[in-house]
């Protein structure tokens, strides 16, 4: 049998364990419906969450085995993660390793709508689907993700990411750069820009250019790589600086905005990056762009003017609309990156507090933790940590807590770093999409 | 009426499944699933099956050094005493429910 730790706030457990009449009526409704008792199988809580990413499907999965009735909106039929996707284009890595159905999310007893949220209306609780179908909810959670941002760095539209891949929503996009790599001459010059912040994923753009320059190193010798940054400083910066000096001399360079490295403009028909001092011309340009919640949530109102979600840290409700909560890359986390690891934690916190609040009951905060791994080449990985409790509105630091790999750790304590990520990969990706 | 019971428990355990246990879990909690899988695979060890002492002394030792760590020394730093104690006893009761 199952026991109940003591419950944070110190009062009595509210979940009795459930009498037989209880068991038999649970089994008659689906065993989804003991888990909540208090909820009530009078009257299951509707949530809807739109977004099937590491946010979304994950916090549905919870949702459902609390004995909610839940409907996930995602319009695309497979999800491809984008952790370890630096991987494919670097040819170290096949996309099929990065891709999952929502065939366990079935097996899980949600509802899926495979389609597109295209408005949401907060005041009658109800989401609308491109197909015209309305969806009334207790309470939506919304985990969209992030949009490129197309109107943020002129000449860099949607047509434009077709010759200048930004390859920061994995799918064509990766397999373009990759194959764009792979048709480029030695002796070629590669270009990352790199976006100021808030974005997906703070390390990324740095370990694409470290599993990049691995690739050149091995396949195209001659060839260089250039980052150019709109920030002058970025996320385990002495740890990959030191690592390109290492691994890849010669063959890195990396210009951040007070050396003139922010991207002002691009052309993308003779692929140039204009900065406020310079123009370069590259033979493969990935363009990561600034970028901003996805549309939806712009839509339904819980975006501010810096285009991202502003939540209670304890709920991980909007600010702006209440009902609809908002999780991952779309939400102002306070110091928690924007990353899968973070969505899946939020994504479980957020699941726990609609149970509660659906039952009447205040929520307690909570603490959430981020590990994030960065490859520097393969067998090869460093990491970040943090641990975040609710201060002041926002998610903060913990004093003391979290950091980063040692500098000059050995390349046996690196080797496992990269082992670990792998699993880490395994278990999220499962806990989302098995 | 055993095969009955056996049924209910059947159904309880489905509940526990790998997301989310039924019951508030304490601060943090939540987070370990993020990594450390429900049944052993890959190289970061399952959980399951940890008495409350051992996850609490273990979580002791990464945070004062006794145990080498590449991460969980930097994560364990973040929880007080108390609150390791809560996720230990939430993390065995979860994992003491019977497998089906
Ligand atoms: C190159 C790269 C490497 C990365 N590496 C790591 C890593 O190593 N570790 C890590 O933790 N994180 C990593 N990340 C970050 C991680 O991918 C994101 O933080 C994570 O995907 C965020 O999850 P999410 O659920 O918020 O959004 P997403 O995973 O993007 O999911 C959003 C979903 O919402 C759906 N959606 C959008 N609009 C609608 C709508 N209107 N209606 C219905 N559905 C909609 C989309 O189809 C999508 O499936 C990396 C990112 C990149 C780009």
């Amino acid at each position: 049998m199952m026991r109940r730790a003591p419950s944070p706030t110190g009062s009595p457990p509210v979940m009795p364990r459930p009498s037989r009449r209880a068991v038999l009526a649970g089994l008659a409704a689906g065993a989804a419906a003991l888990a909540a008792p208090s909820v009530g199988a009078q009257t299951p809580g509707r949530v809807v969450v739109i977004g099937g990413g590491f946010g979304g499907a994950t916090c549905a999965r919870a949702l459902a085995a609390a004995g909610l009735n839940v409907t996930l909106v995602e319009p695309s039929g497979t999800y491809v993660a984008c952790p370890f996707s630096n991987a494919v284009i670097a040819g170290l890595r096949e996309m099929s390793a990065q891709t999952f159905t929502y065939d366990g999310l079935k097996g899980a007893g949600i509802t899926l709508a495979a389609r597109a949220a295209t408005a949401v209306d907060a005041d009658a609780r109800r989401v609308r689907l491109d197909d015209g179908t309305e969806l009334p909810y207790d309470r939506l959670v919304m985990a969209p993700g992030v949009d490129m941002n197309f109107e943020a760095l002129p000449g860099y539209d949607a047509s434009a990411a077709g010759l200048m891949p930004h390859a920061w929503k994995a799918g064509e996009q990766t397999l373009l750069l990759r194959r764009q790599l792979e048709t480029m001459k030695d002796g070629g010059t590669v270009i990352i820009s790199a976006p100021p912040n808030p974005f997906r994923c703070p390390p990324g753009p740095y370990e694409r250019a470290s599993l990049i320059a691995h690739y050149l190193k091995t396949h195209k010798p001659r060839s260089k790589l250039l980052i150019l940054d709109a920030k002058d400083a970025f996320s385990k910066q002495r740890l990959f600086t030191a690592a390109w000096a290492e691994l890849y001399p010669g063959l890195v360079e990396w210009v951040g905005l007070s050396g003139g490295g922010r991207v002002i403009e691009v052309d993308p028909v003779t692929r140039t990056l204009v900065t406020e001092f310079d123009r370069h011309t590259a033979d493969v340009a990935n363009i990561i762009p600034p970028q901003r919640a996805g549309a939806i949530a712009r839509q339904a109102g819980v975006a501010d003017a810096t285009g991202w979600c502003p939540i209670d840290p304890v709920t991980f409700e909007s600010r702006l609309r209440p009902g609809i909560h908002v999780i991952g890359d779309a939400a102002i986390a306070g110091a928690m990156p924007k990353s899968a690891f973070a969505a899946n934690g939020q994504a479980k916190v957020c699941a726990a507090a609609v149970v509660e609040l659906l039952a009447g009951r205040e929520p307690a905060p909570p603490k959430l933790v981020n590990t994030c791994y960065s490859l520097l080449a393969p067998g090869n990985a460093i990491s970040i940590a943090g641990v975040y409790q609710p201060k002041n509105g926002l998610l903060a630091d913990v004093e003391g807590a979290g950091g980063l790999s040692p500098q000059n750790a050995s390349s046996e304590v690196r080797a496992t770093e990269a082992a670990y990520a792998e699993a880490w990969f395994a278990t999220v990706t499962g806990e989302a999409f098995a | 009426m055993r095969g009955l019971r056996r049924i209910a428990l059947a159904g309880l355990v489905f509940l526990t499944g790998p997301a989310v246990a039924a019951s508030p879990a304490p601060p943090g909690a939540l987070s370990c699933g993020g990594c450390h899988p429900a049944n052993p695979a890959g190289a970061i060890p399952s959980l399951a099956g940890r008495s409350a002492g051992e996850i609490v002394s273990q979580m002791q030792a990464f945070r004062d050094g006794g145990r080498q760590a590449t991460v969980m020394d930097r994560i364990a730093k973040g929880f007080s005493d108390d609150e390791t104690r809560a996720i230990a006893d939430w993390l065995a009761a979860r994992d003491a429910a019977p497998k089906p």
